[in-house]
């Protein structure tokens, strides 16, 4: 019986992974339709209204025609929250995610992207050797699992970077890294975006929180009051720099800026940047232990 | 800033010439998707294409299809990815096989815009992500080589009022990407002084 329990939502959880992966990639979230909506009124710059109003035109034949938002179908980036009640266990939940990945890839069909990092060789149907990639969760005294899928493509997570600052460097050197990096970026990583910062904790740790940042819903801010305050600032700072949508000049170069950090070693001051691109796809699902799917529950 | 309808691939260099930083344009005729890896084999491990470049437009792109006989795709979502990886190509692709446009997303750095304007080339900025847009404008792949490079393989895709693309460089030696950068650059002092 046991057994049965297992396999039936490992299935569940391969069912809302294929199903996650699709409808990301075909039906972005209405909170980034707002935002790309409020940066059309916004911009003046001849050749950033003519490309945000392409990205409108764009958004609504994916809608009409059901087909992809963008091409670039990622690599599927997994956030999991995990119950501490959840009655199936990680290992299977990961398996679970990478075969709903897979058969999405094949089913759809959806390009294939994933290959070796050495001989680039094609790996499979978006899978491979620590693809997908799942960032976990575990929450206490709980019994379900949330699911978000945020497929990541490749010309936003070229353009991701990190410094070790100095202490000495403070917030100010945070400040000044975060806005040379989205200089430096241009129109490479598709603006306007999400752009994740990560500060504190350690080199990889900082990196991994930057990509915690992209992940939340727009305009939603860090629980911290002083990292908030941080993201309201760099947002403002970040639409100063005029680099407009696709990187042709213009008002509005990103549509947030959102902030995730750890407490750090007395010696570090890491900063880490991880870039969203406009076409920022996100789709979240919640499964109950006995294995309903509900995919109005965003987090 | 003007509007062109331009057809490719173009015979007649003016219709290069006549184009200038900051244009709208919307191309007819057939392009050619070409890659990171395609570019490789060509200049890298010395391959000549089996498609002809002369005056083409080449669109940087390695498209979602659907296989529906021997050699014969559909297309499912074809869009456009980052030019800056592949700017290396850009001077033998004019002055070994007479490309005349090369379209992609996110801009080529300034190394392209010498070669652009002796060659007499232009470089145009598609918005990268609309891909679902830019598939009804693809009206069908007519032909494809290299499919073991699958999918960035040479491809041929006949199109129509496909756009709007917005000339980036010009044949002239002007980048709109140069300019957005120097700007931006000088606004970062300022924003650093503000600090």
């Amino acid at each position: 019986m046991a057994i049965d329990t297992t396999t039936d939502l490992q299935h569940t959880v391969e069912d809302a992974a294929a199903h996650l992966y699709v409808w990301s990639l075909k039906d972005i979230p209405q909170d980034l339709r707002d935002a790309l909506s409020a940066a059309r009124e916004k911009e003046t710059s001849v050749p950033g209204k003519r490309v945000l109003e392409t990205i409108h035109k764009n958004i609504n034949i994916a809608d009409s025609e059901k087909n992809l938002v963008c091409q670039d179908t990622g690599i599927a980036v997994y956030h999991v929250r995990v119950g501490e009640h959840f009655p199936l266990h990680p290992a299977r939940i990961y398996e679970g995610l990478r075969d709903g990945t897979a058969r999405a890839t094949i089913e759809h069909p959806l390009r294939s992207n994933a290959v070796h990092t050495i001989t680039r060789e094609n790996t499979g149907p978006n899978i491979g050797h620590r693809l997908p990639i799942v960032h976990w969760e575990f929450i206490d005294d709980w019994d379900g699992l949330d699911v978000k899928c945020v497929p990541k493509g490749s010309g936003s997570e070229n353009m991701s970077f990190l410094k070790m600052c100095v202490p000495a460097d403070g917030v100010k050197g945070i400040k000044q890294f975060v806005l040379e990096s989205i200089v430096g970026a241009g129109g490479k990583p598709c603006p306007p975006g999400i752009v994740g910062v990560g500060i504190g904790g350690s080199a990889d740790y900082a990196m991994y929180l930057a990509k915690e940042a992209i992940m939340r819903p727009i305009g939603t801010r860090n629980s911290d009051p002083l990292v908030a305050q941080l993201e309201d600032e760099l947002f403002g700072l970040l639409n100063e720099t005029g680099i407009g949508p696709m990187g042709l000049g213009g008002d509005v170069t990103v549509l947030q800026c959102h902030i995730e950090h750890a407490d750090t070693h007395m010696t570090l001051n890491p900063v880490a940047v991880n870039y969203q691109c406009w076409a920022a796809r996100r789709a979240s699902a919640h499964i109950s232990p006995t294995g309903d799917i509900d995919y109005d529950r965003e987090f | 800033m003007a509007n062109h309808s331009v057809t490719f691939p173009v015979t007649d260099p003016q219709e290069i010439l006549k184009l200038r930083a900051g244009d709208e344009v919307t191309v007819q005729g057939h392009i050619i998707g070409i890659r990171d890896r395609t570019q490789i084999r060509i200049f890298d491990q010395g391959v000549e294409p089996p498609m002809d470049l002369g005056g083409a437009f080449l669109l940087h792109t390695a498209p979602n299809v659907r296989k529906v006989a021997e050699g014969k795709y559909e297309k499912i979502c074809i869009g456009t990815t980052t030019s800056a990886r592949m700017v290396r190509f850009t001077e033998p692709l004019g002055r070994q096989y007479g490309v005349r446009a090369i379209c992609g997303k996110g801009g080529f750095p300034d190394e392209a815009v010498e070669p652009m304007h002796e060659l007499g080339m232009v470089y145009f900025a598609i918005v990268g992500g609309a891909a679902a847009l830019e598939t009804t404008q693809i009206e069908e792949i007519e032909e494809v080589a290299w499919e073991e490079l699958m999918p960035e393989c040479l491809w041929k895709f006949r199109v129509k009022d496909f756009g709007p693309l917005t000339v980036g460089i010009d044949a002239h030696g002007n980048s709109l990407y140069r300019d957005v950068q120097t700007r931006a650059k000088a606004k970062l002092e300022e924003l650093f002084a503000r600090l």
